[in-house]
């Protein structure tokens, strides 16, 4: 090897004038092909449409002479952000997804690192039928899972229903003050496994000679968990954290189904079906500023938090 | 013990309370315990499913199959050739580009749905299965998971001598990269696969002929409409097990290449 290397880089270096890099790299052509055929659709169906969505959230559509005159559209600066801001509905739905989102991502998260914990611990027997179980709902697509739920909440048929009713309760899962907490159960069901997992994954990557040491050191199994796996994995519980922030802010199936069978859930109950509610509507522009402001609340709560977190982890 | 015993029934419930339903006939449903089973009607449900509104189901099953399985096999191919040009060649902006991409991984697709419908409204492949297959080709997290399992495992060393051998980049690539990479890409081609079948919100505001849905979308409109036909109850419910059961099983089989797949996306 080490003889043949120098001849080598002679020979290529030798093949034309064009630069070439260390280690005999291939050329920017070679690069660019590689690079291209993810980056054209990338482009294209990714970033051109951002920029579209913004530009579209700057636009007006107004009419010469009246409610009945011929529309036109023109620049408006920010009045489309000053609606959203203005829209009460927008608000609430604002509001809901953050109820739910305060509620259901530290619910989620714990029972997920609880469960990692446990599966990481040689107490558990039969662990890979509980991974398995777990992970099983992330191969359940969020409108089949809605479904499903929407069946074992539904008073007529629900088994859960009649069970409760056994014991005394009335429970109505559909009802005003419920509805919110049975579309996060949804979420819960298919993604604490998928969180876990993750999670889990981490753990096993750590080193048993560090519990060793700490066992030497008196430490028990309690203080092990808490205090030296939690901390070398925070890299991904924030991963999952960001990742169900985004999760969050992007409910749509989950609730557009239980809509088909509540009463309690309105068409603009989640920021995204509030856009895609106004876009049906055909005010295009509006729809892009209310697009717009989801993607950077997601964009500032992600990031925020992951700085915030990375800091304070010492990362 | 206690503890996990009484998640595994929570994960487990629904798709039990699925299979058990989906072996009724309808008038069992509301009548009978829904956890225990009654008459045996699977088949008879079975034949409905497929034979109602001239197996538009079928077609609904092969639509999610094509958009999966075809936007996946090209999601990952693009998606690793990208991912081993930012691991194993340096140039100019090659960080720049990952981060761009990283920056992807973040963008809501949702937020993204509407403006590509208007987009595509303009170019007239809105309700076509262009409209759906083209978006769903792109996946940052598949370039992201590529980039780290080519750093893992394509040696130097094997570039090299395949580039003294006077191979092109291209065959070292496909002979030689993809070879070493084949496990990672299986996991690339899982994760996008279920992205792309799980997929509802694209699909519903690009599409409006019922002969292109995907399942997920079909029983959708199917379950609005229990309320005016409850006879459909019986075959949202048997449709939903179908559509469930081969990516179950599948995930199952494939098991070994997810969990490579969550550990390297946990290592971060």
């Amino acid at each position: 090897m080490t003889d043949i290397a120098p001849r080598a880089t002679r020979v290529v270096e030798s093949t034309g004038g064009r630069r070439r890099h260390r280690g005999g790299g291939p050329r920017a052509r070679t690069i660019a092909a590689f690079l291209t055929p993810f980056f054209l659709p990338f482009v294209l169906f990714y970033l051109v449409p951002v920029g579209y969505a913004l530009w579209q959230s700057f636009l007006v559509v107004r009419r010469t002479g009246g409610q009945y005159g011929t529309s036109y559209t023109t620049f408006g600066g920010f009045e489309q952000y000053t609606k959203v801001f203005q829209n009460d509905e927008f608000w609430s739905s604002i509001g809901r997804i953050g109820l739910f989102g305060v509620v259901q991502v530290p619910v989620m998260l714990f029972v997920a690192l609880i469960m990692a914990l446990l599966l990481d611990t040689p107490l558990l027997k039969v662990k890979s039928f509980f991974r398995i179980t777990a992970f099983m709902p992330y191969a359940v697509p969020g409108v089949i899972a809605a479904i499903m739920w929407s069946y074992l909440y539904s008073p007529q048929i629900s088994p859960l229903v009649d069970g409760l009713k056994g014991v005394g309760l009335h429970p109505d899962f559909l009802g005003p003050g419920a509805v919110l907490w049975s579309a996060a159960n949804v979420s819960t069901w298919l993604w604490t496994g998928y969180n876990m997992l993750i999670m889990f994954s981490a753990l096993q990557s750590i080193p048993q000679e560090l519990y060793e040491a700490a066992k030497l050191d008196g430490a028990s199994n309690w203080k092990i968990a808490w205090q030296i796996k939690v901390p070398i994995i925070a890299p991904s519980i924030i991963l999952t954290t960001v990742f169900s922030i985004i999760g969050t802010l992007q409910l749509y199936a989950e609730p557009a189904v239980l809509r088909q069978i509540s009463s309690n859930i309105s068409s603009t109950y989640t920021p995204n079906m509030l856009a895609y509610a106004v876009a049906s509507g055909n005010n295009y522009q509006q729809a892009a500023a209310i697009s717009v402001v989801i993607a950077v609340i997601t964009f500032v709560l992600s990031f925020g938090f992951m700085r915030l977190t990375s800091k304070k982890a010492g990362l | 013990m206690a503890l996990m015993l009484l998640l595994a029934i929570y994960f487990l419930l629904p798709v039990y309370f699925l299979v058990v339903a989906a072996t009724k006939p309808q008038s069992d449903l509301a009548s009978t315990n829904g956890l225990a089973l009654s008459h045996f009607d699977l088949f008879s449900n079975l034949s409905t499913l497929f034979s109602r509104s001239d197996g538009i189901f079928l077609k609904w099953a092969l639509n999610s199959v094509i958009y999966a399985v075809l936007g996946a096999a090209v999601g990952t191919l693009i998606s690793a050739l990208c991912g081993y040009a930012l691991a194993k060649f340096r140039f100019r902006g090659r960080e720049f580009l990952f981060s761009v991409i990283l920056g992807g991984v973040l963008v809501p697709t949702t937020a993204l749905a509407l403006p590509l419908f208007l987009l595509f409204s303009a170019t007239g492949i809105v309700n076509t299965y262009l409209a759906v297959f083209l978006p769903s080709i792109v996946s940052p997290f598949g370039v992201y998971l590529a980039r780290i399992f080519a750093s893992a495992s394509v040696p130097e060393e094997i570039l090299e001598s395949a580039r003294l051998d006077g191979a092109g980049e291209f065959r070292t690539f496909f002979s030689v990269a993809i070879r070493l990479m084949a496990p990672s890409l299986v996991t690339i081609f899982l994760f996008q696969f279920v992205a792309i079948w799980n997929n509802f919100f694209l699909p519903m505001v690009m599409l409006q002929k019922e002969s292109l849905f995907p399942i997920t979308l079909g029983l959708f409109e199917w379950n609005g409409q229990t309320a005016r036909a409850p006879l459909l109850q019986e075959s949202v419910i048997t449709g939903s097990l179908v559509s469930i059961v081969p990516v179950i099983i599948l995930f199952l089989l494939l098991q070994r290449f997810w969990r490579t797949g969550l550990a390297s996306g946990a290592l971060k």
